[in-house]
Order: structure tokens, then sequence, then C-alpha cells
């Protein structure tokens, strides 16, 4: 079905209108009831949003990168994934790596300032968070092209903003995935803004998703508020991928309703007019109309799962707080497998150091 | 035994690796059919096929940044950057990704991988073929450099940088790339990484280099025999980690040091060595420590080139110098 939105033609899928209408033709394999469940973790990552800037206004978190108005595209994008695909996050990725098995806690603990929530479980494929912009779509491409050097039927995911598509490395890996026809996804996000700079003073291009075109591979816009189609674009480009059809670019079209970080004033740069215009194409008040007219939604429920979302994130940051800050040999360990000589002598003397400050 | 320069030895490092873990993969610019522009990989796509020796596109970035998501990913890629004034288009890649991976998913994901690299003047080569940015590496945490200057070395050093559970970047020194001609024998050998080596023993001043350098540094050894002074001199063979027990034990036998290098001076790692002389042996000192270096210009081209890189004569001057103080 993607191949049939050519972006160059500005076709975009769209299977969830804004009014809560539905494609029913186009309909992906979701039920109602995973519908419901979606749109609870929806509720649930755009609290944890609000939450982790109420922290850190009360310095108890640092410099955070909201997710908010982008929760369709996380969750409906990471939802159709395997649990052994790899995905390789940007920074504002809260709804990706929590459906992918990372836990708030440890999503709160990274941004709390402790490296060690960026230690996922074992058998959680979640890269850390890419802070240099659009530097990671190659490492995607990598651990995809080993993937298929081993044999293994999965793909990897690298996760990205409209702002990374004009760094030089995405182009580097999207023409790598081309030639070695990985099995990658690139999905971006395209929220309008690379913190103040407007998606127009990025790129001529009338869209993100015709770049894909040029490295001989399909790309796609999909309307990023929309669960339906987000999900039903990623559902078929990753089957794609793991029976060697090769990578895919999906342009997710969504809006960041917040700041780019706490760090930054969006009054700035943007009208409210036009903020207002893309509130009205909110991914969770599209879903809730959806659900509501299959009687599957009411003011009832939704107090109701906002109030379970709410313990969850009462109990994780309780959780993430309650971590001691690491020793300082902490610091040293992880430079190398083992500590280099030089490391030793500079742990033992800084060590040395706090033992006579407390004496 | 065989003799070998230190093309084929690597080219046998390779070789023998590739044979022993069918993980080691190698990827790079015209490093396939061509067999690299030095032929350090000749004949190994044809061994091992295009799917582990791979040509790949023509950019640096992608190059290291796809070797760092196939390291991750449990393979062993050993990427070559053609000439070292290529690597500022993979710095990003290095210093934001390779080098900090363990520590910022503290051990969770590791990237073993190697990047090769010719490096230094003096083969008459075009702008950006004969920089010496080694010192650049040595100051970024996480990963590890590597430079022979033997054959016998390189394929020892190679691998041990495919075996090393981290990152190494392996500095290949192309004046001598052809230069030397040693027994390098077939078969399973290896030299420590982070571990120098006394190259030529001596009691009165101690000559620290590495790379290229260090033939000239014996030559001017043995001119400054004639004179009666007796020179150790070491070779550092990895920058980073680096070991300083070597040096310093023989500073504090000798009293005199002087450190060669080609690339610029300031912030050069000879100020690194001088700083650890100063912390752990100054008292032995009898001279203040000398550095023969390349200048904080440009490297100039074939013209100009032999008055930038250290020759024994003015190798032979430092010593001169640290031996009349």
């Amino acid at each position: 079905m993607i191949e049939k939105y050519d972006p160059l033609k500005g076709e975009m899928l769209r299977i969830l209108h804004p009014d809560g209408r539905l494609e029913e033709i186009l309909r992906p394999d979701l039920t109602d009831e995973t519908v419901q469940t979606l749109y609870q973790k929806m509720v649930l990552i755009r609290l944890a949003d609000q939450r982790a800037l109420a922290l850190q206004r009360q310095g108890r978190l640092g410099t955070y990168a909201p997710v908010y108005g982008q929760e369709a595209a996380q969750i409906g994008s990471a939802y159709a994934l395997g649990k052994e695909d790899w995905v390789f996050p940007s920074f504002r990725e809260t709804g990706v790596i929590y459906m992918k098995g990372v836990s708030l806690k440890d999503i709160y603990l990274y941004w709390m300032g402790n490296e060690a929530g960026q230690k996922v479980p074992e058998d959680v494929w979640v890269f850390p968070v890419s802070v240099p912009v659009g530097t990671h779509p190659l490492h995607a491409v990598g651990a995809a092209w080993a993937a298929k050097l081993q044999g293994e039927k999965i793909c990897t995911v690298a996760y990205f903003g409209d702002g990374a598509t004009s760094e030089g490395d995405f182009h580097e890996a999207m023409n790598f995935a081309g030639v070695f026809n990985t099995p990658t996804i690139f999905f971006c996000q395209n929220n309008h803004y690379a913190i103040s700079v407007p998606r127009k003073k990025q790129t001529a291009a009338k869209t993100l998703a015709q770049k894909a075109i040029a490295y001989g591979f399909l790309g796609i816009q999909v309307d990023g508020n929309d669960l339906f189609a987000v999900y039903a674009a990623m559902k078929e480009a990753r089957e794609k991928a793991i029976s060697g059809g090769g990578p895919t670019m999906i342009e997710a079209v969504t809006y960041r309703f917040g700041p780019h970080t706490t760090a930054d004033d969006p009054t700035k740069y943007r009208q409210d007019a036009e903020l207002e215009e893309w509130k009205s194409r909110d991914p969770m008040v599209r879903l809730q109309k959806y659900l509501k007219g299959k009687g599957l939604w009411s003011e009832a429920q939704e107090t109701q799962i906002k109030a379970e979302a709410e313990a969850i994130l009462n109990k994780a940051v309780q959780e993430a707080e309650a971590v001691p800050a690491p020793e300082p040999e902490e610091m040293f360990r992880y430079t190398f497998a083992e500590l280099t000589p030089t490391l030793e002598e500079q742990k033992a003397d800084y060590l040395a150091f706090l033992k006579e400050k407390e004496n | 035994m065989a003799k070998r320069n230190m093309v084929e030895a690597i080219n046998r490092g390779l070789t023998e690796e590739m044979e022993r873990d069918p993980s080691v993969m190698v990827l790079g610019e015209d490093v396939g059919k061509e067999g690299g522009v030095f032929r350090v990989t000749d004949g190994l796509q044809v061994k091992f096929g295009p799917e582990r020796v791979v040509d790949t596109p023509l950019a640096e970035s992608g190059i290291v940044g796809t070797a760092f998501g196939l390291a991750v990913k449990g393979l062993k890629p050993v990427a070559e950057i053609q000439f070292e004034g290529f690597l500022p288009p993979a710095m990003d890649q290095i210093m934001s990704h390779i080098s900090r991976i363990r520590t910022r998913s503290r051990g969770r994901f590791t990237c073993p991988l190697v990047i090769r690299s010719p490096f230094g003047g003096g083969i008459r080569a075009p702008e950006h073929h004969s920089d010496s940015p080694e010192a650049i590496f040595a100051h970024t945490p996480g990963i590890k450099v590597v430079l022979p200057s033997t054959p016998y070395d390189a394929k020892g050093l190679i691998v041990s940088a495919i075996r090393d559970p981290d990152p190494v970047l392996f500095f290949e020194p192309k004046r001598i790339y052809r230069a030397i001609k040693e027994e390098v024998p077939d078969g399973e050998y290896t030299v420590p990484i982070g571990v120098a080596k006394i190259i030529r023993e001596g009691s009165d001043v101690t000559v620290i280099s590495w790379g290229a350098m260090v033939r000239e540094v014996l030559r001017a050894a043995e001119m400054v025999e004639k004179e009666g002074v007796k020179a150790e001199v070491i070779d550092l063979r990895t920058i980073s980690p680096l070991d300083d027990g070597p040096f310093l034990e023989s500073v504090r036998k000798t009293g005199r040091a002087v450190i060669v290098h080609e690339a610029p001076r300031t912030c050069g790692l000879g100020a690194e060595i001088i700083a650890r002389i100063n912390e752990k042996a100054l008292l032995s000192l009898t001279a203040p420590v000398e550095r023969v270096t390349g200048f904080d210009t440009v490297v100039p081209l074939m013209k100009l080139e032999n008055h930038y890189l250290p020759s024994p004569e003015r190798i032979l001057r430092g010593i001169r110098k640290v031996m009349a103080f």
C-alpha cells in the first residue's frame, strides 16, 4: 500500500481523519481493543511528559525534550515493531522507547542525570538516545547491515526529526542503506521546527519523504497525528525490510505543541494561530472522537485512565528518585573494558582527595 | 620464516584473523577489488568474498558510522580511512559515539572495531595526505591509539586490535610501509596494546618516539654514538593508553630526554610526555627535556616537506643540546 502514496505529488497516507472518521478500507490490523490500549499509552506518555516538565521546573530533573503532540507518531510506530527489532532514538522519543520496553523509571533516571538510565535490560533493543542530531541513522544502517549478514530477520529503525535531514550523516546513512539494501526504516517525525528554525528553512524540497527517492528507495508521507496511518506504514515498511525488500523512509507529519526543550521559549519563533490550528488536529482528540463513536470513550473513562497513569508515574518518579547518585568510581569504570593504568591513577588520586576532604 | 614489509605484515594479520573469526570484516574505499591504495587489503576480497571485504561509497563518516552499527550488532569491522587527511569527516562518529557508547550505556552496548589509517609525511604526497593527527585521538577518552613502527609489531598489533574489546585507531606510518623488511612469522602471535618497547639500550639520554620517526631516531642514535653518547630509544607503539613506565624508568637512569614526533609541537603528545616526566621523574633530570617535532604549521607540500619533518640531523642537534646543558 505504501508505494501508492507519491510524496512528489503531495500524497499522504491518512486513515483517521481529524473529525474521528475512519477510512475503513485502509484500516490496518488494529482491533478496537488494541486501539483503546494504545490510546491509554498515549495518555500515559502525554502525562509522563507533563510530569517531566514539572520536575524540571522544580529542579528535580535536567533539560528535557517533550513529546507533546507527537504521541500518535511515537506509539503507533513503535507498536508496529517486533521485540527483536533495534531502535536508535533521538532525544525526543519517550513514547517510542517506553513502548520498546524501557521503563519510565529509567527514562526519568537518565534525564535526572544518571547514565544508568540508558543501561537498558539485556532483552531490550533500544540504543541510548543520540544527542548529536542526525548522526545515529548511520548506526541503524550498520546494525541492519550486520543483521542481514547474520541472517536475522529483524529490522532497525532510526528515529529523528526534520532538522536531522539537513545533516550530512543523514544522507550518508540513506545512501549506504540504499547501496547495501539494508533492513532499515528511517522514521522522521517532521514536527515542523528544529528548535526555532521552521521546516521550510531546512530544505527547499517539498517533502522530506521524497529524499528517499534520490537514494533509490521508497519514501512516504503519513499523517503523523493519525495512529492508524503511522502504524500501517510502519508495519508495512517492517515487513518489507525483514523480507529483503530494503529500506524505507517514513515522514510522519506532525507538530510539536511544546518547546524544543525545557530551555526554550517557542513564542519567540511561532504564532499562536499556527499552534491553535495544529491543536485542532491533536492526535489524542482525534482518537477520542473515534473511540467515542464506537462507544468506547467517555469523560468518566478518561478520568480513570488518567488516574491510573498518574499512579504509574508517581511510582516511576519515586523509584527514579530513590536511586542513589552513583559512586564517583562509576565515572572511570566504563571508559574501556578495563581501567588503564592512567585511569587507575586518576581514580586513586581523586578518591584520596575525597577521603582527605572527609577527614 | 618469511621476510615481510609492513604492508605485507598487516595484510597477513588481517588474513589470519579473518580465517580465524568469521565475524571479522573489512570495509572502506577501494579496499576490495583494488586491495587498497597502498595494497594493504590486497587479495582479501578474492579470498573472503565481497560480503566480508566491502567497497563502500565514498563517505568517511558513513564508513565509520556504519562500522559502529556493525560492531554493536556483533560483527568485527576493520574500517579503512584511505588517508589520515580524510579522518575529519569521521571524527564526529569517533568522538561522539564510538568512544562513548560503553560509558553512555554503562556497558550494555560496546563497539569493538578497528579504524585503520595511513598517517604521516615523507612520501611526496598531495595536500591532506601527510598529517599526524594522533594526539587529537589520544586526547579523546574511550578510544585506543596504536602506531606500529616495524612489520613484526604491525602484524602483532593489528591482531591485538581486532581482538580488543574496545575501539582501536590503528595508524600506519605510510612512509615506512615498504621501507623495512624483517622476519614476520606466519601463524598466531600478538603484540600487546599499551606496551612500549625499548628498542635500543643506552645510558646517556632517552629518546622517545613512535611511527615513522623511530627509524630517524635510530639513525640519529648511531650518529651520536660516534660522539660517545649512548642513546636509549623507546618506541611507544601505543599512545593511548600511554605506557609511561619504560620512559620514566629510562629517564631516571639517563637524566635526559628528547621526544621526537612529526605532529605539530603545541599540545602534541610530547607535551604530555614531558608533563609525566615532570610529575614522576623531575628530580632525575639533569637537563630540560627537548622536543624535536613538526611545526605549528600546515604540513608543507613536497618542496618543503623535508624541512618540516624531523630529520636525523635535527634529532642529533636535539640530543647534543640536552647533552651539553
